[in-house]
């Protein structure tokens, strides 16, 4: 066998995953994803593992329902292959294990420092001299944005290059943030405290992170969740999808200067994360998400208070999406703006929202499903086909009717059971794990490898917007600069969570 | 003397009365009415700060661009009252004073380097430009229409006898206020709130004032909004008597404001791409007005 297929949070033996020679490892992944829309990369990343240097590579199939997951040791100082050459799915995880080791590509097409962490390997490399893409010639300007963003809400930098009011060309810059989370997460060894950092990977996907590492956790230390919390974590995981979705529509009518839509979805949102405030003290949900157990149980009076707020939020929300998605000012600045093709989709590896409005199917709550959706919910993706940004936020629109759904289905079964949490966990010895959840924005993954003391040896973590933001590069080309907002805000990708 | 009295009340308040029009649309509860003036106030009692690639111009600016628009509103007319300045032509030299300000703003901006300001005065430029053959269009119309070249014997002279006529003057209020909204970079060409400087038209030229010359250029658009409003309350105002002219000059004002603050409420602006269309749009309805004149007066054929 040349990969192990392991289940989404299956904790498996390190040594059951193949270790190939480098050459066969490219071949083998890049097999693979060739020619399989099914198939693609959710992590591949390096660690130093009793002085060599690992490299892991996850390839997840849908179809399936495993992810593939296969080994190689390398030498930094030899000269390899690179697997972005024969596709890009894997470019900036290359990019990464490349600025983190030290590792050098004859053949890779980008290799530019992604982040810039305090370790990297090349301290020489600096965020003040990063390698544009320069233009030359008369007719083409250069239009830099950031890092300081106009709504001062996360620092990343944006080059364009434009020929008047077209952009031929946009690179985009990260790093600012060196917050090390990944670091952190080994040096903090209280359970307690690596939960509150997975909270804090992305402030807007609280519930999505800190699911994926209790997920993870839980399944490390052999303990089995029971009903209670898998209730609880898909109940905030679909609350999540409808505040941030409700607030992205909020923030993209702001955009288009459509006052009316900017007021009346902004004030819709403010019931839901309430709600959150209602439920765990929280309206960001921190605090909420635990392992081994719950503080805040979901008692049947939230219950009806949920179905009570979710009556008039569906009746409000359904007379200003009557409105906004008739109004044809608004269409006409949304539909065939920002476009992404399937085969675009495909190539960059796009994940969530930034795939399903290709036409390209990935979502883990179908693909491998967690939580309580592979019993109480039967998901069903919603697909769209033009890629635009009216395709982005109709999928917005349609994932907040299907996760009220959701919720209702839910709250016909509430759990019985509190359990306080448990911070005995004790995660087993030598075993690598691949923890899989759908946020609102896409796929997150974390990765955790132990050693022979069941302590962490790297815990890798990768929000959606690591793949998307390529697709939103590619989205504004040829496009007029001044829709470039639109479209950043309609794919509204993660600053903090790409820095980390 | 009016006109000019008149025109400095209605801008302490214009502004005001949009953004209450906007909050109250919204459903929010919003500032006072006197919010946008107060703020003004307040940045006129600060210093400024510039940029050490600026030159002089770029301080000089903000006071042409100030004066040219009073002395622009030195020219309005208040029924049969003249305006201060009043000769033959005198709107030529109207759209020129306001053009000099324009000017200044768009060499300021280019003053400072800034590759967003830069993108700014050329859309500023362009859409200028292009909705300057539809200012002149409507005025020499009128200025056929009536047998006048001054805005004063324009307006002093302007009756309406027909049904023709009632119509034009109704589609010249309406491109008076399009054309108020382009000048004063108001939805849908430009949104005065957003905070995007790439979708910016005149609030990105102004990125790099501060302080006092920030204030003035925020009176002055307060300026030329009321100046725009008394340039339509003219078409109504007529040989009315002054007790009845003033509230009704104030009502018109306020009407403007309403209807600028609606129509930035339940719409979205257009694409910077369109804008040219739209503004070209408003150049083939000024010609209707000029066609409707020629037909009223029965020099068609």
């Amino acid at each position: 066998m040349k990969y192990i297929p392991v289940s989404n949070h299956q904790s498996v033996d390190l040594k059951l995953i193949p270790q190939l020679s480098y050459s066969e490892f490219r071949d083998v992944n890049v097999d693979l994803l060739f020619e399989a829309p099914e198939r693609h990369c959710v992590n591949y990343f390096g660690v130093e593992l009793d002085g060599e240097l690992h490299l892991f590579s996850c390839i997840a199939d849908d179809n399936s329902h495993e992810v593939n997951v296969s080994s190689t040791v390398v030498n930094p100082s030899v000269e390899y292959h690179s697997l972005t050459a024969l596709n890009h799915n894997f470019e900036n995880f290359e990019r990464e294990i490349s600025e983190n080791f030290g590792i050098k590509y004859s053949d890779h097409p980008w290799l530019k420092p992604l982040r810039y962490p305090k370790n990297r390997f090349d301290q020489s490399s600096s965020i003040a001299n990063h390698p544009f893409l320069r233009a030359s010639g008369e007719e083409l300007h250069e239009v830099g944005v950031g890092p300081i963003h106009a709504g001062i809400i996360e620092p990343g930098h944006f080059r364009f290059i434009a020929n008047g009011e077209q952009i031929m060309h946009l690179e985009m810059q990260f790093g600012y943030q060196h917050r090390g989370i990944e670091d952190l997460f080994l040096k903090k060894r209280k359970l307690i405290e690596r939960i509150t950092l997975a909270e804090n990977i992305a402030g807007d996907t609280t519930v999505g992170h800190t699911t994926a590492f209790v997920n993870l956790w839980e399944n490390l230390s052999g303990f089995i969740p029971d009903y209670s919390l898998d209730f609880s974590r898909t109940v905030a995981l679909e609350l999540e999808r409808i505040a941030i979705h409700t607030g992205d529509l909020a923030a993209i009518c702001a955009d288009i200067a459509y006052q009316l839509g900017n007021s009346v979805y902004g004030r819709l949102r403010t019931p839901i994360v309430n709600f959150m405030q209602e439920w765990g003290g929280n309206r960001l949900a921190k605090g909420l998400i635990r392992a081994g157990g719950i503080n805040f149980p979901f008692t049947s009076e939230l219950s009806l208070r949920l179905l009570e707020i979710l009556k008039a939020f569906e009746a409000g929300f359904n007379e200003m999406s009557g409105k906004f998605f008739k109004l044809p000012s608004a269409l006409s600045r949304m539909e065939k703006t920002g476009v992404i093709k399937y085969d675009q989709a495909l190539e960059i590896g796009t994940v969530g929202n930034s795939a399903k409005m290709s036409g390209l199917m990935r979502d883990i709550r179908i693909s491998h499903p967690f939580n309580l959706y592979k019993t109480a919910i039967q998901h069903t993706p919603i697909i769209k086909h033009h890629g635009d940004v009216y395709s982005r936020v109709q999928l917005r629109r349609e994932e907040i009717w299907q996760s009220i759904g959701y919720l209702r289905t839910l709250m016909k079964s509430l759990p019985d059971s509190t359990t306080p949490p448990n911070w005995q966990l004790v995660p087993e010895p030598d075993k690598f794990i691949i923890s899989l959840v759908e946020g609102w924005r896409g796929e997150i993954c974390h990765c955790a490898i132990t050693d022979s003391k069941g302590e962490l040896e790297i815990y890798k973590i990768k929000d959606p917007s690591f793949h998307n933001w390529m697709a939103l590069a590619q989205a504004v080309r040829n496009n007029d600069i001044s829709d470039f907002p639109i479209c950043n805000k309609s794919f509204n990708l993660s600053y903090c969570g790409f820095d980390l | 003397m009016v006109s000019l009295i008149l025109i400095l009340i209605a801008s302490f308040l214009i502004m005001g009365i949009i953004s209450r029009t906007k909050s109250i649309a919204s459903g929010r509860k919003g500032p006072g009415i006197f919010q946008p003036m107060k703020d003004i106030f307040r940045l006129w009692r600060k210093g400024s700060i510039y940029s050490k690639t600026t030159s002089f111009l770029f301080q000089l600016a903000p006071t042409i661009y100030l004066s040219s628009v009073l002395m622009a509103i030195l020219m309005i007319p208040f029924g049969e009252k003249p305006g201060i300045v009043s000769f033959s032509g005198d709107f030529v030299m109207f759209a020129y004073l306001l053009a000099i300000g324009k000017f200044m703003m768009i060499v300021s901006s280019l003053d400072t380097g800034s590759s967003f300001e830069g993108m700014g005065a050329s859309r500023e430029a362009l859409f200028s430009m292009l909705v300057e053959p539809a200012f002149f269009i409507l005025m020499g119309s009128l200025a056929l229409f009536t047998g006048n070249t001054s805005f004063h014997s324009i307006f002093s002279a302007l009756h309406y006898g027909s049904y023709v006529s009632y119509l034009l003057s109704a589609l010249v209020t309406f491109l008076f206020v399009l054309i108020a909204m382009i000048e004063n970079s108001r939805m849908p060409v430009d949104d005065p709130k957003t905070h995007l400087e790439l979708t910016m038209v005149h609030e990105v030229m102004i990125l790099d004032n501060s302080g006092f010359d920030l204030g003035l250029i925020m009176y002055t658009t307060n300026l030329k909004f009321a100046l725009y409003g008394a340039l339509i309350a003219n078409f109504f105002i007529g040989s009315l008597p002054l007790f009845l002219s003033i509230p009704l000059f104030f009502l018109i004002q306020t009407g403007f404001a309403v209807s600028v603050g609606v129509l930035e409420s339940f719409n979205a602006r257009f694409r910077m791409s369109h804008n040219p269309e739209f503004i070209f749009m408003l150049t083939s309805l000024s010609i209707l007005v000029f066609f409707g004149v020629l037909l009223i007066l029965g020099k068609f054929f």
